[in-house]
């Protein structure tokens, strides 16, 4: 299937909506290339959530009054259009959560305490975030399992040569992997992680805070187990995030926060606990950041998810084009716009990316710098740090081509 | 831009004074920013309780390398209870620029190690005022 990327009226469309994309810094536009960190909002997005507030605010899953029931029919109504973004078989298999971090951990601290135990095997791979990554550690360090990570090649591919290895020392349970480093863009294969990790009998949770924003994902096509993703890169507000996990599992797991929401009868001797998915919500959730989540998939998808992929594999190509013309800069992760998502790390000589972050910030152009909370990815790349700029449905070239005047202006201001 | 990365301070960055391992030394101290990769490490040459020399190692970024390379021309002559006693700020005047929260931990990690190497030559704790710099890792 061949999708046509956004037409430059399209894009023009769509920079409209984003009030923040008015601002100048320095007295210049604002260039903003760090989506893979957060993305900005559209206005239909934050006028959904004051309207939620202005009109129907009132806790869910409580009144009996009419704000309550709009109140809940909205924050379910919310569950379901998650529930249809990533193809999910039941309304009951999401669970709302803060973020990525925070599904990744609940994870960790149900299925994974529930269901490892010393010579069990937990593999991971060095490219992942640090938030699907320590949660294992912790795992590992809690019940006496033993965590393996799969290593990569100088651009960053996923070796899977110590696979057979693994499967020999047997017992694995838990495979957790990203869709899409948030570092290099790279993509693993998830298709023969998943199927080599179901033949061992494992689970695979799969890490897509990168991948939800701006492409189709779908569940039951990539046949994982587990699948986290973040609102607030997804075009939504901060503070919800949701955990997609199949309703067999889930059933069986023992609840991660207790209080109440997550409750079906509670006596003082002994509680009984609420059916899916409302078994993992202890607490009042964030029903108003889920009304603006809807809101941002209901853009998303106005827009097209494969169209905006599209124009993310359109403008990585071109912005690795204008970035092979800066003397001195050197990508990090796959050369060509084939292999990876619309994140590209790179290094400019010996200029610490700091230096080159904040000499970028006074054009107005925002990137980020540092480990990209990958620490253990960049010391296997033999880095201190990178500089990343990352894009999304409103990326121009433009603001490529700025981006690539403001490294011309580093190399000029630190004498390189 | 050039009012960050002014001159004083690039010829700081891309000249740096007293630069380079002292093969014997007094005090000695590491110091690094984890969250940006910079790393310092500082010694001393002591005559008489005063600094007759501090010279440095590492690499990080234009700002805390320049911070360093001026700390060593600021501390020499100095007392060493003159110089565990150096505020973060003089070393901010001596920078000259305005600075971020963030790349003010770039700018004060040389004199952390500094008094940290002092502190520890003459045994005494360090000073409160740098135990919450948790970002850092002092070695």
């Amino acid at each position: 299937m061949t999708v046509s990327p956004l037409t430059p009226t399209d894009l023009a469309r769509i920079r409209a909506d984003f009030p923040i994309l008015a601002r100048e810094l320095h007295g210049q536009p604002l260039a903003y290339l760090d989506s893979a960190s957060t993305s900005q909002k559209p206005q239909q997005m934050l006028d959904a959530m004051t309207s939620f507030y202005s009109t129907s605010n009132a806790n869910v899953h409580r009144g009996v009054y009419t704000l309550g029931v709009e109140s809940t029919d909205a924050f379910e109504a919310a569950r379901d259009a998650v529930a249809a973004l990533l193809n999910a078989p039941s309304r009951r298999e999401v669970i709302f959560t803060r973020n990525t971090t925070e599904a990744l951990n609940l994870v960790a601290k149900t299925y994974g305490v529930q269901n490892c135990g010393p010579g069990d095997v937990i593999v991971s791979t060095v490219l992942e975030h640090h938030a699907n990554l320590v949660p294992w550690q912790v795992l590992a360090e809690q019940t006496g399992a033993t965590l393996r990570f799969l290593d990569i090649d100088d651009e960053g591919n996923l070796q899977l040569d110590a696979l057979d290895a693994i499967a020999r020392e047997g017992n694995v349970k838990l495979v957790a992997v990203t869709h899409q480093s948030n570092t290099l863009g790279v993509r693993p294969p998830v298709a023969e992680i998943v199927a080599w990790a179901h033949a061992q009998g494992a689970v695979v949770v799969l890490d897509a805070a990168q991948t939800v924003p701006n492409r189709p994902v779908d569940v039951q096509a990539l046949d994982v187990d587990f699948l986290a993703f973040s609102g607030h890169k997804t075009l939504g507000p901060t503070g919800i995030g949701a955990l997609w996990g199949r309703e067999s599992l889930l059933a069986d797991l023992q609840p991660f926060l207790t209080g109440g929401e997550m409750i079906r009868s509670v006596k003082l001797e002994r509680t009984s606990w609420n059916a899916l998915p409302w078994k993992f919500e202890a607490g009042t959730p964030a029903y108003a950041e889920a009304v603006g989540l809807h809101a941002a998939i209901d853009y998303l998808q106005a827009v097209g998810l494969e169209a905006i992929d599209a124009h993310e594999h359109a403008i990585t190509d071109y912005a690795l084009g204008r970035l092979a013309e800066v003397p001195g800069l050197r990508i990090i992760g796959p050369q060509t716009a084939a292999a990876r998502g619309g994140v590209v790390s790179f290094v400019l000589d010996d200029v610490h990316p700091h230096d080159i972050a904040e000499i970028l910030d006074r054009h107005a152009v925002c990137v980020r710098a540092g480990h990209h909370c990958t620490q253990p990815l960049i010391e296997r790349l033999g880095l201190a740090a990178t500089v990343r700029a990352s894009f999304y449905l409103t990326t121009t070239e433009a603001e490529i081509d700025r981006l690539v005047a403001g490294l011309l202006d580093v190399r000029r201001v630190m004498g390189v | 831009m050039d009012d960050l990365y002014r001159e004083n301070l690039m010829d700081h960055y891309q000249h740096p004074r007293h630069h380079g391992p002292m093969a014997e030394c007094d005090a000695e101290a590491e110091g690094q920013n984890p969250l940006c990769g910079d790393q310092v490490i500082v010694q001393v040459k002591l005559t008489d309780g005063t600094i007759e020399e501090m010279r440095f190692t590492g690499h990080g970024c234009a700002i805390s390398q320049a911070a360093t390379s001026m700390l060593t021309e600021l501390v020499q002559g100095l007392t060493v209870d003159e110089a565990a006693a150096l505020p973060s700020q003089a070393i901010l005047d001596e920078l000259a620029i305005p600075l971020s929260a963030m790349r003010v931990k770039c700018a004060v990690l040389g004199l952390g190690t500094l008094k940290l190497a002092l502190h520890r030559s003459a045994g005494t704790p360090l000073p409160a005022e740098w135990g919450d710099t948790d970002e850092m890792v002092w070695s």
